[in-house]
């Protein structure tokens, strides 16, 4: 009994030293570059723009993970294959659109197209998703729902390289939001205002959705106890649909806002934001739809600050190349001190 | 728990005993490299040559049997285009050149997968096929480098019509039986950093690899050379990773030092989002941007969009003498892969590997009896003597380490959505 | 209509649906260039057949709550079934031939058209189409009429035929190799089984099969029936045979397989340690590939004579121990911080813990040791093994023996039965005094200590360390092959292995798609046979012993599974 206790504690010592020490880290890192001074303040600016925009498009993704962790307890780990569908089809629908000349002639409309198509598609893969690959394993053990989403992810992915390509492609310009607006002395682009405002105006429609409509109380009620749910006549099953809809509706749209920074699409372009709104998600509090957003803004403006700010003052070589090794750290920073995340319940872990 | 420690006892006794005899008997021997123990010359041709003598043995061909040409290039994946236009181009000298010494060709497609693993399974591949009178390929270096090594330990020629990696032909890492027709980076870096220094009259520059083998050697070649040509400066020696969509850190870092060039020997994908991306960097407003052949396609064209417009790419001049290229190559060119034009820039460097080889055969063949022996270091050595070829690509003459090209490196503008030749002047 | 006969057009629809996808995906074209039968029938044109048969099987069988229909009724679905299929088909056809969609899907290419009208052009085409998958379909649900077992035989031999059309180029070198190019001559013919080939193949195999079906339980019987002593003397000269073969394979299959043999060897000693985390712990680990590279670099830096670390260099012997102690390291850095964490948690920061591995080795900060993008060259080779595929096979053969024993006896040990405990219920486990701490750390440490040994003979193998060799996939590869094979099951593994390594490694045709394949293996997989192909006994039990509130259908309908059996504590 006492052998036990001093490895446990071995064990956490091992964990706070870690912990403790890159957050030691990064903070001396984070010294040494502000004292070199290299790196204007009006840089440092845009990067945490650009952090923002990326971050709210995570967090859009993000909820689609909360969502459906709330009320199965599982990890939709094929999600962000589910994002890369919307992006990915909806390029089709704007290049017919921008070759019919919508896109020139009515912009605001074609946008508005290429967005529905988007999220369209997107919602049917979530909810063909459910039917197919989540269903028939309701009530199995926890692992074997998590091989068939790793499964679905790859057979999706590599469904669109054979449907699709294997090369990039690349979307055409949407000339309606070219140019930079300046707010005081803040100056962002167009394309960045509009995912923040579109990504911020999308989560509070969830939050009246889910808090205010009688779709949204039943979700909450399923997520609590899904059996007592099922007795107070909620359709346990419709639910879950629908779940999986809205999680699929919100990463349509987030697809189109990443395509609209980055302009091009690619089978594998579902892969890494998909980790990444994953630690979003955990990183907020998984089952949390405000930590989501809060876990995907915070990820978005670590991944695009830290290298430069953490190790750039180390002069560490090409120190963007591990902007990824910085946003996994954080997760398990985050894990090994609060492991329910940043807003999560206790008993969430 | 004792017993799965008695187990692994066992195991770590195990491999002690093994590591103790391993040491014992020899140890650390590093790899014997055959490129230093050339065979003496033997010219065949005349039938002087003893299959005997020729430490690889003879390649034997009874009347009538086809002689077999592999090819290891990258067939599958996002860079396949690279790979089949190497593989039309070989198609094509074989349509105009169907037989070597009287036997006719068969090819062996092989998919080097542009990976180490592609590159060794497609040469293991190779090897197990009889009789095997040489190799063209690989696509990409990093293929290559295992390729070589496992052809050259058989005395198997490759020669590669894309590889551009300097390490490739260093004198302490080329491997005996390797050769290429494409040009060593350290001639294209060095001729962007030329280019760079006095048509643009630039003196500050940054360089973004995306740890290929292929842009971390270029880059770091630029980089080398730039300061010693003009004078110029280096400011930032960045690197990405392949699959990364975000540059916005990378850019604004390399900003912080205002350069006035920014070179970005990469891929297509990731090339393209740096040009938008550094278009739109506030602090890089000034700057020039240019890249190598990695993104010398329209594809690139495509994703880029309007941001490529005035970016220089360097890459092999495929402004080629004589009429050639243009009446004979081209037209076969089509009819062989059924694409109306090239669909990347190293077909012509794979013709003339299939020539040199073909060449280098009948040079070092010679017939008794019907039946045709092929001295295999005699190959070897038939084409490394190659000197003043006139290929598509040039004027190709082999050196000691494998280096046959003719490097002509030009560089073009992209003006309105199309490359336009600028340097060096016709 | 009744309830069989729309689920028999559901079943049609399905498996037109999957014919598309098929066709789109673009393996249909890829197996155009292949022959079944010699300038006679391609692959490419026969896999919508084999959809409608299997459609026409499914369409034919019932459900246990409705009484079987008249033969005749069978069969009509079956051809209802076959027919859907075939219009569906010739609607995508038809739609692909009219309409430009390259643009869109990169496969529709007129081509393809053409391949699923046989050639023959639209009105024709679509005519044999419809009528073949009538016809195939009624094949398939009159296989249902037929006893069992020649059913069985006669599926079985058919898909065996196919794969043996497939394998002309290494059974080919194979015979050969052993100088028997008579037979080659007489099976094969330009990348296709001959007529007589086909034939013989079919009727071999099927006939095999149906032997085993009638007469094999009488010889289980026999073997049962035997005294202990004698069964084990069986079982010893069994295996004395089957080393004995292990040890000459080589030379029969030649350099190119053998270089195939070493691959499934090195995933083999994969599997084996993500088996120990995954299967025995139940802890899923997405970024195993993470002690894969440091196995892979660890011997690298040792023995390397390109890398700067430790001069002079370790052979590789030397090297080993140190890889091995290298990986209990790692091991434990791993599994401390994700100790806390619950299943699907643990399996996320694992799969980041392999990409900051992969991104480290290869950024350029780490250059200076591990030679970032460049890699490491010239790894020695195993001395006195060589590098040649004939060669290195022994080392990784002898390893993945031990391993394999290794793994077995852990498996029966009380480490064993507490990793047991610990993925049954955790909290559990831990009540009953086992102390999960040690007990994931040690999964952790044997498994990475499997994981580095796989990887230090990937290094030497192909004698260059590229960090690009460590992505993920390697990861969902060994995945796969360990859930495949059955998880928690040794022999498993090696099945596994063979399948989902040594075929595509085998077939270009496939290894395009590998992992489309992979995803719809771990699919179809865990909803119709979570345990695999060649379960563990308990795991048999323990995921076919539903006792959960709703009763799931994945687990009822389940035939030939044996859930009466008493549950084995073990």
């Amino acid at each position: 009994m006492r052998g036990r206790r001093i490895r446990f504690n071995l064990v956490n010592l091992f964990l706070w030293l870690l912990g403790g020490g890159l957050l030691a880290f990064a903070a001396f890192g984070s010294f040494l570059t502000l004292v070199e001074g290299r790196i204007q303040p009006s840089q440092w600016q845009s990067l945490v723009i650009a952090g923002i925009a990326l971050g709210s498009v995570y967090a859009l993704i993000a909820l689609g993970y909360t969502l459906v962790y709330g009320i199965l307890f599982m990890i939709n780990f094929a999600h962000g294959e589910v994002f890369m569908w919307g992006a990915f089809t909806a390029f089709f629908a704007a290049t017919a659109l921008n070759d019919a000349g919508l896109m020139v002639s009515n912009p605001v409309l074609a946008f508005f197209l290429v967005l529905a198509t988007s999220m369209l598609v997107s919602m049917l893969v979530a909810i063909m998703l459910e039917r197919i690959a989540y269903r028939p394993l309701r009530g199995a053990p926890r692992l074997v729902p998590l091989i068939t989403a790793i499964g679905a992810s790859l057979f999706l992915q590599y469904t669109a390289r054979g449907f699709y390509g294997s090369g990039v492609r690349a979307y055409p310009d949407y000339t309606l939001f070219d140019g930079t607006i300046s707010i005081g002395f803040l100056s962002l682009s167009v394309k960045q205002a509009v995912v923040i405002l579109a990504a911020v105006g999308l989560m509070l429609a969830l939050y009246v959705f889910i808090n205010r409509t009688r779709t949204g109380r039943a979700m909450r009620a399923v997520s609590e106890d899904k059996d007592v749910a099922a007795m107070m006549g909620i359709n346990v099953d419709r639910i879950i649909v629908t779940t999986f809809a809205i999680g699929g509706l919100l990463a349509g749209a987030a697809g189109i806002l990443y395509t609209l920074i980055f302009n091009q699409v690619l089978f594998f372009m579902g892969f890494l934001p998909g980790i990444k709104a994953f630690t979003a998600a955990v990183l907020g509090g998984i089952g949390n739809v405000i930590g989501a957003a809060l876990g995907g803004l915070i990820l978005g403006v670590v991944e695009q600050l830290g290298p430069n700010l953490f190790l750039s003052g180390y002069g560490v070589p090409s120190p963007n190349q591990l902007k990824d090794v910085i946003a996994f750290s954080v997760l398990v920073l985050v894990l090994i001190f609060r492991p329910s995340g940043l807003l999560g319940r206790k008993e969430n872990t | 728990m004792q017993k799965y420690m008695r187990w692994s006892g066992m195991l770590v006794v195990l491999m002690l005993i093994l590591a103790a005899c391993q040491s014992g008997d020899g140890g650390s021997s590093s790899e014997p490299s055959a490129g230093e123990s050339d065979p003496p010359a033997s010219q065949g041709g005349g039938g002087a040559a003893d299959c005997d003598a020729d430490e690889f043995g003879c390649i034997e061909l009874a009347e009538g049997d086809p002689i077999v040409i592999g090819t290891a290039l990258v067939l599958t994946g996002a860079n396949e285009t690279l790979g089949l236009d190497s593989q039309y181009g070989a198609q094509v000298a074989n349509e105009l050149r169907p037989e070597i010494a009287g036997h006719e060709v068969e090819f062996n497609f092989q998919d080097d997968g542009c990976s180490t693993e592609g590159g060794t399974a497609a040469a293991r591949a190779l090897v197990s096929e009889e009789n095997i009178a040489g190799v063209i390929g690989t696509s990409c270096s990093s293929a290559g480098i295992p390729a070589a090594e496992i052809l050259s330990a058989e005395g198997i020629m490759l020669v590669s019509a894309s590889n551009t990696a300097p390490s490739l032909t260093a004198p302490d890492t080329h491997e005996a039986f390797y050769a290429r027709t494409a040009h060593n980076d350290s001639i294209q870096g060095a001729a962007m950093a030329q280019f760079v220094c006095e048509v643009l009259g630039l003196t500050t520059a940054a360089t973004i690899d995306d740890g290929s083998a292929y842009a971390d050697q270029l880059a770091a070649v630029f980089a080398a050379e730039f300061p010693s040509q003009c004078d110029g400066s280096i400011t930032a020696e960045e690197a990405v990773t392949v699959g990364q969509t975000d540059f916005t850190g990378v850019l604004e870092n390399i900003a912080a030092d205002s350069p006035e060039f920014l070179y970005f020997p990469i891929f297509v994908a990731e090339g393209a989002l740096i040009t938008q991306q550094a278009r739109e960097t506030s602090g890089l407003d000034d700057t020039a941007l240019g890249g190598a052949d990695g993104i010398l396609t329209p594809d690139w064209i495509a994703a880029a969009g309007s941001a490529a417009n005035g970016t220089y790419l360097s890459g092999p001049d495929l402004a080629f003498s004589g009429d050639f290229y243009a009446d004979e190559f081209l037209p076969a060119y089509t009819d062989v892969s059924g694409e109306s034009e090239p669909i990347s820039v190293f077909h012509a460097h794979a013709f003339d590997a299939y020539n040199m080889l073909a060449d280098a055969i009948e040079a070092a063949a010679f017939t008794d009896g019907g039946t045709t022996y092929i001295p295999r270091s005699a190959l070897r050595d038939a084409f490394f003597a190659t000197s003043g070829y006139e290929g598509i690509t040039g004027t190709l003459t082999c050196d000691e380490n494998g280096d046959c090209a003719d490097a002509k490196i030009s560089v073009s503008e992209v003006q309105d959505g199309d490359f336009v030749r600028i340097w060096p002047e016709e | 209509m009744s309830t069989l006969l729309r689920r028999a057009l559901m079943m049609g629809l399905f498996g037109g649906i999957a014919g598309v996808h098929v066709s789109l995906v673009g393996i249909v074209n890829t197996f155009q260039t292949r022959d079944l039968i010699a300038d006679i029938v391609t692959i490419g044109s026969v896999l919508p057949m084999l959809i409608a048969i299997m459609v026409g099987w499914l369409a034919g069988s019932t459900p246990k709550h409705i009484p079987r229909p008249s033969g005749s009724t069978t069969l009509v679905h079956g051809a209802m079934a076959g027919g859907v299929v075939g219009v569906v088909l010739a609607a995508l056809a038809l739609l692909v031939d009219s309409v430009s969609l390259t643009w869109i899907l990169v496969n529709a290419r007129p081509q393809l058209a053409n391949i699923l009208y046989f050639e023959q052009g639209p009105g024709l085409g679509s005519v044999i189409l419809i009528a073949g998958g009538v016809l195939l379909g009624v094949a398939g649900a009159g296989l249902h009429l037929l006893p069992r077992t020649i059913a069985r035989a006669l599926a079985i031999s058919g898909v065996v035929t196919i794969i043996a059309a497939l394998m002309e180029p290494f059974v080919g070198a194979v015979l050969r190799n052993v100088e028997l190019r008579a037979i080659e001559g007489f099976l094969y013919q330009s990348g296709g089984l001959t007529v007589q080939g086909f034939i013989l193949v079919f009727v071999l195999i099927a006939a095999g099969i149906y032997g085993w079906a009638k007469r094999g339980d009488r010889a289980k019987a026999r073997v049962a029936a035997m005294p202990p002593d004698r069964r084990r003397a069986g079982k010893l000269i069994a295996y004395g045979v089957l080393f004995a073969i292990l040890l000459i394979l080589p030379q029969i299959v030649g350099q190119r397989l053998s270089e195939v043999v070493g691959t499934v060897g090195i995933y083999i000693l994969l599997g084996l340690g993500l088996n120990i985390v995954v299967g025995f712990a139940g802890l899923l680990d997405l970024g195993y590939v993470a002690f894969f590279a440091v196995g892979a670099y660890t011997t690298a830096l040792l023995t390397s004579p390109a890398s700067p670390v430790l001069n002079p260099e370790l052979p590789f012997w030397g090297a080993l121990p140190f890889v091995i102690m290298a990986a209990a390291l790692v091991g434990l850095a791993v599994g401390a911080p994700v100790l806390r964490l619950r299943g699907d948690y643990l399996a996320i920061v694992t799969l980041g813990f392999g990409e900051i591995a992969r991104e480290i080795f290869k950024s350029a900060w780490a250059q200076p040791v591990t030679g970032g993008a460049q890699g490491i060259l010239s790894v020695p080779e195993p001395l006195p093994f060589t590098r040649d595929p004939q060669s290195i096979y022994y080392p990784i053969l002898f390893f993945c023996i031990i391993a394999a024993i290794a793994a077995t006896r852990l498996a029966a040990s009380r480490v064993g039965r507490a990793w047991n405990a610990m993925r049954e219920d955790e909290s559990v486990a831990e009540a009953t005094g086992i102390n999960t701490v040690k007990y994931k750390l040690l999964a952790f440490s044997l498994g990475a200590a499997f994981g580095c040994l796989s990887g230090a003979f990937f290094g030497t193998k192909i004698g260059v360390v590229f960090p690009d060799s460590f992505n993920i996939l390697v990861s969902i590869n060994a995945l796969a092959l360990i859930v495949l094979g059955g998880m928690g099951n040794i022999a498993g593994v090696m099945v596994g292995a063979l399948v989902l390594v040594g075929l595509p490694e085998l077939l270009r045709e496939f290894a395009e798609y590998r992992l489309l394949i992979y995803g719809v293996v771990l699919v179809v997989m865990m909803i119709l046979r979570p345990e695999g192909l060649l379960p563990s006994r308990s795991r048999r039990v323990e995921l076919h012993d539903v006792s959960d509130e709703d009763d799931d259908d994945m687990y009822t309908d389940e035939a030939g599974i044996d859930t009466g059996r008493p549950v084995v504590s073990t």
